[in-house]
């Protein structure tokens, strides 16, 4: 179990924050950190993983303390083996993709475990390339593998999905699923996207000015917006064309291409590169198996 | 010709730019990562020798070195060591001479590259010495070699400071730029050329060989 207490002042470009957060996650548990963007979803990773100091507080996971100040206990990060998969993905660039694995293995321990990385994440092909040559979801494979090499029990992903397109990502879901259930990790990561986080958290943590405000499983979340409508999506408006006195909107939703009416007090103040979300009530589903 | 004076540049240089990045590596990991106050000062004192005419630095050097002051005394008599017109002075004063030309690339090159590299190493239970040596270091060559080829082209340029602490001491402290002034000074132009050309020729090449190298070209040429 971790369980995490912690008060840190943050500096942050709209001025100071403090970050007063208290939670508990269990033993393999998938959670999420969900909100806004200077939160402080990043800094209480930093600070699990030891790369960041608390001002004052206690971390316990499982029967070891990781920092309490009354004992003045710090430890450092090389201790704590945390998985950690960085937002830039912090591959080394001078070593090849089996060589960044390679670099992660700890003192003594058997290089079996690179194989089998490797082969779960079918970087096989690509194993002699350097991370420069590899496309933005390729890195992030390698970058998850190598967060496993020492076999952590944690696992920490910086918001490891959001430059991904929609394709890749939903591969990666099930790339992150498949290791937290293979090496019974407990994991937490940090994202904006509701599908996702339904997909796969356990638990939800929602994140204001640096408090957590709610805490639910995904379904008890999103719950308001699942029950006052039955489909619900959001998409960037590409084009706005007038037809009648309709205008249609043809948006991009999950990298597919929609085309929905509005009446035109919908389509006022819109314009293209905005994000919307559609809603609807009456939903009439034909459903087939594919 | 009498080489003797072109050796003992190229050693100077040489044994200079090896101790300068030693001593450069840590203090420029500390100068980029270190919040303490007196930070501001020491990068002042690194950049001194900048702006500092050379004579000034060469001054000091020989009032503090000098065997008829407290500290030179002391090291003549406890250590037997007299640094004034020795070749071991100059190794000293071109130290500092050289410092900012071999700290500032480092610190530069260190700076530039993203934390999370450095991070990724510590939660992977690296230490901070396995990280320099094998990501950290690796990831900034570019820089690595600016600084030795600027500190080494920058020693075989030094005047001033050798000239103040070195005196002209044939074999010892009497380099290539020295011997070009006491040559012309003598109206024996045919050696100052000789010297001269050598020195152009030799510092046109290996800073050549440095753009060639950071710049790609080489890589590209060789693909």
């Amino acid at each position: 179990m971790i369980s995490l207490d912690i008060k840190k002042r943050l500096k942050a470009a709209a001025g100071d924050m403090e970050l007063a957060v208290k939670l508990e996650i269990e033993r393999g548990e998938l959670v999420t950190l969900y909100g806004e963007s200077g939160s402080g979803k990043t800094s209480i990773l930093r600070m699990l993983a030891g790369l960041m100091c608390p001002d004052s507080g206690k971390i316990v996971v499982g029967y070891q303390v990781w920092y309490d100040p009354e004992r003045r206990l710090l430890l450092p990060p090389q201790k704590r083996r945390v998985g950690f998969v960085f937002q830039d993905y912090a591959l080394f660039p001078h070593m090849t993709v089996r060589q960044n694995l390679e670099f992660a293995l700890t003192h003594r321990q058997d290089a079996a475990i690179i194989d089998e990385l490797i082969h779960i994440m079918e970087l096989e092909a690509l194993q002699q390339q350097k991370p420069a040559k590899l496309s933005g979801g390729q890195q992030q494979r390698v970058a998850l593998a190598r967060a496993l090499v020492g076999q952590p029990e944690i696992l920490v992903l910086d918001e490891p999905l959001s430059a991904l397109d929609y394709a890749m990502r939903v591969k990666l879901q099930d790339y992150i699923l498949q290791l937290h259930r293979r090496f019974e990790l407990t994991t937490i990561l940090v994202s904006h996207d509701p599908s996702e986080i339904l997909k796969m958290s356990d638990r939800v943590f929602e994140l204001k000015n640096g408090e957590i405000t709610r805490q639910a499983t995904p379904v008890d979340f999103f719950r308001e917006t699942l029950r006052s409508a039955r489909v619900s999506f959001s998409g960037e408006v590409i084009r706005l064309v007038q037809e009648g006195r309709a205008v249609v909107a043809t948006l991009r939703v999950n990298g597919e291409e929609l085309q929905v009416p509005l009446d035109e007090t919908q389509a006022e103040g819109l314009k293209p590169g905005d994000r919307i979300e559609v809603a609807t009530r009456t939903f009439d589903a034909v459903v087939r198996k594919v | 010709m009498n080489w003797t004076p072109l050796a003992l540049t190229f050693n100077l240089a040489l044994i200079t730019t090896v101790i300068l990045l030693l001593v450069s590596l840590p203090l420029s990991w500390w100068l980029g990562h270190s919040r303490s106050r007196l930070k501001p000062i020491i990068e002042t004192l690194v950049s001194m020798p900048l702006v500092l005419p050379p004579t000034v630095l060469g001054f000091y050097f020989l009032i503090f070195f000098s065997p008829g002051n407290a500290f030179g005394q002391w090291l003549d008599q406890w250590l037997g060591i007299r640094l004034v017109f020795s070749f071991e002075g100059l190794v000293i004063a071109s130290l500092l001479y050289s410092l900012p030309f071999m700290v500032h690339p480092l610190q530069s090159g260190l700076t530039s590259l993203s934390p999370s590299l450095r991070e990724a190493a510590y939660v992977m239970g690296k230490s901070r010495l396995t990280t320099f040596f094998r990501v950290l270091l690796p990831n900034m060559k570019a820089s690595v070699l600016t600084g030795v080829v600027l500190s080494f082209a920058h020693t075989v340029g030094e005047f001033g400071v050798v000239l103040m602490m070195g005196g002209n001491v044939p074999g010892k402290t009497r380099v290539a730029s020295i011997a070009i002034y006491d040559e012309v000074e003598a109206l024996n132009y045919g050696a100052a050329n000789f010297y001269s050309l050598v020195l152009f020729g030799i510092t046109f090449v290996i800073l050549l060989a440095v753009y060639l190298v950071n710049g790609g070209y080489v890589k590209r040429f060789w693909k």
